[in-house]
């Protein structure tokens, strides 16, 4: 089953994302990745690779980011990443794409589908 | 030209005028960012200076890759992930070396600039550390041949014209992006922090 990291300047965000995604998908392993080792806001390149370890999986693992340097530290963390599973930036909304992407790994689904999935996330309007 | 011993104490220094900048750079990310520039680059370079007493007989090479990592390991904001991509490509630019001359130096800024580009997918003209890197670069390349304080002396002159320019863009780039053209009349914290790194090399070789 796929893993999922959940990276944001906030700990609470990535906390509060972290939880809502387990509400419709307890099974799988989800990392909450977010703000300074101090409790400052920021992203913490180290934070993002223990995400990553604490829920690999052998079908590979999704990473969510927030904004700016968000996406840039996971992008530093997938350079630096020398293991033998596939990991990958999932592109969408965290919030929605936690519970999209926790959803989806629930249901079995592989690394890619979950990603195509998130992506989908970020296009589906709230408002009808 | 420079040596590791002369690289590290250009690295004491620029982390000492990054501590003394501290708040003025923060106070610049205020309006435009998220407040946190002088504060993140100061715990940056706090950590940097930790290590260097380890680095003395490392080569340059080293000394910059270890510079980039630990930039990236503890800055928390934007600036981690593009200064640390800036002293890696740097430190990759360098190679093999265990001194490096003034060509060198346009070399590795050239390839810390490249570096940038890709991480922030970013260009000039957009309110940026790049507006002052890339007019330094283009300087020190027009000013090749000249002796290396005057080189130097040509590249911050021109980041320092390139940190004024920034006041007249508009952020597409980075947190200051959501304010659209509020962001007019305000000067950009990373290429005056990047002309403060600079001014340190300059200073040195004046």
């Amino acid at each position: 089953m796929v893993g999922i990291v959940i990276v944001s300047h906030s700990q609470k965000v990535a906390e509060g994302a972290r939880e809502l995604a387990l509400q419709m998908a307890p099974a799988v392993a989800i990392a909450a990745a977010g703000g300074l080792p101090d409790g400052g806001i920021g992203t913490d390149f180290q934070r993002i690779c223990d995400g990553v370890e604490a829920v690999r999986s052998d079908d590979g693992v999704a990473i969510l980011f927030d904004m700016g340097s968000a996406l840039m530290t996971a992008e530093m963390v997938l350079d630096a990443y020398d293991g033998d599973i596939p990991v990958k930036l999932a592109d969408g909304p965290v919030v929605e794409g936690a519970i999209v992407a926790a959803v989806s790994a629930g249901a079995g689904m592989d690394l890619d589908t979950i990603l195509a999935s998130v992506r989908q996330a970020a296009q589906v309007p709230k408002l009808q | 030209m420079a040596s590791t011993a002369q690289v590290i104490k250009l690295l004491e220094d620029m982390s000492a005028i990054i501590q003394e900048n501290k708040d003025f750079l923060t106070q610049l990310d205020m309006p435009i960012g998220d407040s946190d520039h002088g504060i993140n680059m100061a715990r940056g370079f706090q950590a940097v200076t930790e290590k260097l007493p380890a680095l003395a007989d490392k080569d340059i090479p080293t000394v910059l890759k270890t510079v980039g990592m630990t930039l990236v390991s503890t800055v928390g904001g934007a600036s981690g992930p593009l200064y640390g991509t800036a002293f890696m490509k740097a430190a990759v630019a360098a190679a093999g070396k265990s001194e490096v001359n003034i060509d060198d130096f346009i070399a590795m800024l050239s390839a810390a600039i490249e570096g940038v580009k890709l991480r922030g997918k970013a260009t000039t003209g957009e309110q940026t550390m790049l507006d002052a890197m890339v007019p330094a670069l283009e300087a020190m390349e027009g000013a090749k041949g000249a002796p290396a304080g005057d080189v130097l002396a040509a590249g911050l002159a021109a980041a320092q014209e390139g940190v004024e320019k920034t006041k007249d863009m508009i952020a597409t780039k980075g947190r200051a992006s959501y304010l659209g053209e509020r962001s007019l009349g305000h000067q950009d914290p990373g290429a005056t922090s990047f002309t403060l790194l600079l001014s340190v090399i300059a200073k040195a070789y004046a």
